[in-house]
């Protein structure tokens, strides 16, 4: 098997099952009804990338391993999620600076895997852009309102900014995997779109009055499989079914 | 309006509703038709957004990734009929949030199955098997109801929900045809969930307050008795199917009726849940409280947010 | 209770498909017409229903009051003139 093509489809549907996790804590428990639907619509959107790209991982690996075996068997240093999406759903506006500042990249990441010359990832690509974009629209638009809402959500919202604002460069972190697929063609050159989106991030910020984090140190880790103490609860939860009975069909 | 003229309106509302004619929110009603409609159409609301919590409570553990899919795509679904139901509701007058703050301060009911825990993972299947079964028979004849933003609201529903109560069945039949300890696990949630869904179907005949006047306004098409007959007939069957047992060892068919007969329901406990004294009734409300406390500066947020933009746009304009 | 008021009430009409008008779906409720249109596409599209939405704030809706549709509905009743079968043509003309 292709282990970098493998590891390189991991890293980002792990994004996309961490973030939906984290969202999927949220149903029944938003803002208000029309809140909890949107979010509740964005995980379905990732759960379903996540499927897509597991189901294509399968095929590689090519030992009969499930979307399901790949999603919720693996040890907690084996997920390479970044350390953003991770991140507790500590009040709206974490949830929402999240998905802003993951959006942004997500965006832009598919926008160029679109151009793989991997023809199933290309494809996965085209869907979820659609998917991505809506979703962007909808965490910009909740990043304005919350910074130029109120003083107390802008000073909520700068909280949030500020706290999470150093797990974005790891956004832009390049693996062994990453630099093996974009030698062939197949992988996004993620180094590339690290400008494009902090000039992004930062105007639509700058519209919501938020000031933009200006600090030198950033956490990074979760891409090799260190992460925040967050993430074994939320394995805990995630595989909690498949490790209590194992190997039994749902 | 006088006495007479009211009671000369009443007269042609009545034989409105039974000449099948719809009746919408600014025509002539009676203050207690209006009075009624609210209280059970955000009864119907409440209970949908409460139902999503024993629910929304698997979603991060749903055992793989097709069931969690199905599971969230339906506890949306959950949301948006309480938001259709809740908009059905806001055209007698009264407002979400009026609502939401009866349903808070205990002044409104729901559906009192949702005061049960859902403690494993065949509770998914329990609930959408045998509650939303039960719903769904209570829901069916709503789509007719004289009332029309309910019952465009509850064609709606019942569109939607039709996905529901198969998802629950397949979540049944997968645990029934796999290890003996899931099939296990899928009889002790019927066991749990049974007695419940049959109480759902509301206290019997003789002692439902609602069940004469709701009949007329078409709000209610059978009593409570003859749908909780309806629902046992046609889920025995469904549970065979399974090879599961349903917990009453009265439970008998009968030849002559055509139906099955079944033992005693148990209403001390019917009424001490509805009462307020189920295993769940204060974690619900707190879950619901809860988030729409936490909400309250988001909400009020977005409305300022609005508002200036609002403010802007007008002033560039002068 | 909130200080500031509520997020209002918006009514919301879906083209299902082109060709078709935008027919009224339900209502909910949002701070913005911006918001509006977003919690419309998920509460009332997420099964593929529809290929456009307009939302309108409920309040800028004047309807018509029940107690009127006598003046306002019944003289059309009996202006037969309007509909075709009002003429009477030889059932041998054909094309009309």
């Amino acid at each position: 098997m292709n282990n970098n093509l493998y590891n390189y489809i991991l890293g980002i549907a792990d994004n996309s099952l961490i973030l939906g996790q984290r969202l999927g804590e949220l149903t029944g428990h938003g803002p208000s009804l029309e809140t909890d639907i949107a979010c509740t619509n964005i995980s379905l959107d990732l759960f379903g990338q996540v499927r897509s790209y597991f189901q294509y991982a399968g095929k590689i690996a090519g030992d009969g391993r499930s979307e399901d075996d790949i999603a919720m068997l693996r040890k907690e240093r084996d997920y390479k999620n970044v350390l953003l999406v991770e991140q507790p759903n500590t009040n709206f506006a974490y949830t929402i600076a999240r998905q802003f500042l993951f959006d942004a990249y997500h965006l832009a990441f598919l926008g160029e895997l679109q151009k793989s010359t991997d023809l199933t990832l290309s494809a996965i690509a085209n869907k979820c852009v659609k998917e991505v974009s809506y979703h962007e629209r909808f965490s910009s638009d909740w990043v304005k309102r919350l910074g130029d809402g109120t003083e107390e959500s802008h000073q909520k919202m700068q909280n949030a900014i500020d706290d999470l604002w150093t797990y974005t460069d790891e956004l832009f972190h390049q693996t062994e995997a990453d630099k093996a697929m974009v030698e062939e063609g197949i992988g996004v050159d993620i180094t590339q779109l690290k400008d494009n989106y902090y000039k992004y991030v930062s105007e639509v910020l700058e519209e919501a009055t938020i000031e933009v984090p200006d600090i030198k140190y950033f956490q990074k880790g979760g891409k090799q499989g260190i992460h925040t103490e967050h993430l074994g609860y939320i394995l805990a939860e995630l595989q909690y079914m498949q490790r209590a009975y194992p190997n039994m069909e749902w | 309006m006088s006495e007479e003229q009211i009671k000369s309106l009443e007269k042609q509302f009545n034989e409105r509703i039974e000449r099948d004619e719809k009746i919408e929110p600014k025509d002539w009603m009676p203050e207690k038709y209006r009075k009624t409609h609210i209280r059970q159409i955000s009864q119907h609301a409440h209970s949908e957004i409460v139902g999503m919590l024993p629910e929304g409570n698997w979603i991060t553990r749903a055992p793989s990734l097709r069931r969690k899919v199905a599971l969230l795509a339906k506890v949306q679904d959950e949301a948006g009929h309480g938001l259709y139901l809740y908009s059905a509701c806001e055209t007698l007058g009264v407002s979400r949030n009026e609502l939401y703050e009866q349903l808070h301060t205990g002044k409104a009911k729901y559906s009192s199955i949702f005061n049960y825990p859902a403690l494993t993972w065949a509770d998914m299947g329990a609930i959408g098997w045998l509650v939303d079964g039960a719903a769904i028979i209570n829901q069916v004849p709503l789509c007719n109801t004289s009332y029309g933003p309910y019952a465009r609201a509850m064609i709606r529903v019942c569109k939607e929900e039709s996905f529901h109560q198969r998802q629950g069945f397949e979540i049944m039949l997968k645990l029934c045809n796999g290890t003996p300890e899931q099939k296990e696990m899928a009889q002790d949630a019927l066991n749990r969930w049974w007695w419940p869904s049959l109480m759902m179907l509301g206290p019997t005949d003789d002692k439902s307050v609602h069940t004469e006047q709701s009949m007329k306004w078409k709000l209610k098409r059978k009593t409570n008795d003859e749908l909780r007959q309806q629902f046992i007939d046609q889920t025995v069957p469904q549970a065979d199917v399974l090879g599961l047992t349903i917990p009453d060892s009265d439970l008998k068919w009968n030849e002559e009726r055509q139906s099955y007969d079944f033992g005693e329901i148990d209403w001390d406990e019917f009424w001490q849940v509805v009462k307020g004294h189920g295993p769940m009734n204060k974690e619900r409300m707190k879950a619901r409280v809860g988030a729409w406390q936490r909400g309250e500066w988001v909400r009020d947020a977005a409305m300022a947010y609005a508002d200036k933009k609002q403010a802007e746009k007008e002033k560039q304009a002068v | 209770m909130s200080k500031i008021k509520n997020w209002p009430l918006w009514e919301i009409f879906v083209r299902s498909k082109n060709g078709l008008e935008h027919r009224h779906f339900g209502s909910l409720h949002a701070a913005d017409a911006e918001m509006a249109l977003e919690n419309a596409r998920d509460v009332y599209t997420r099964r593929n229903e529809g290929v456009s939405i307009w939302v309108v704030e409920s309040k800028h809706i004047t309807a018509s009051n029940p107690e009127n549709n006598g003046e306002l509905f019944e003289p059309a009743q009996d202006k037969v003139y309007r509909h075709p079968t009002f003429y009477d043509v030889p059932d041998e003309v054909k094309h009309m």
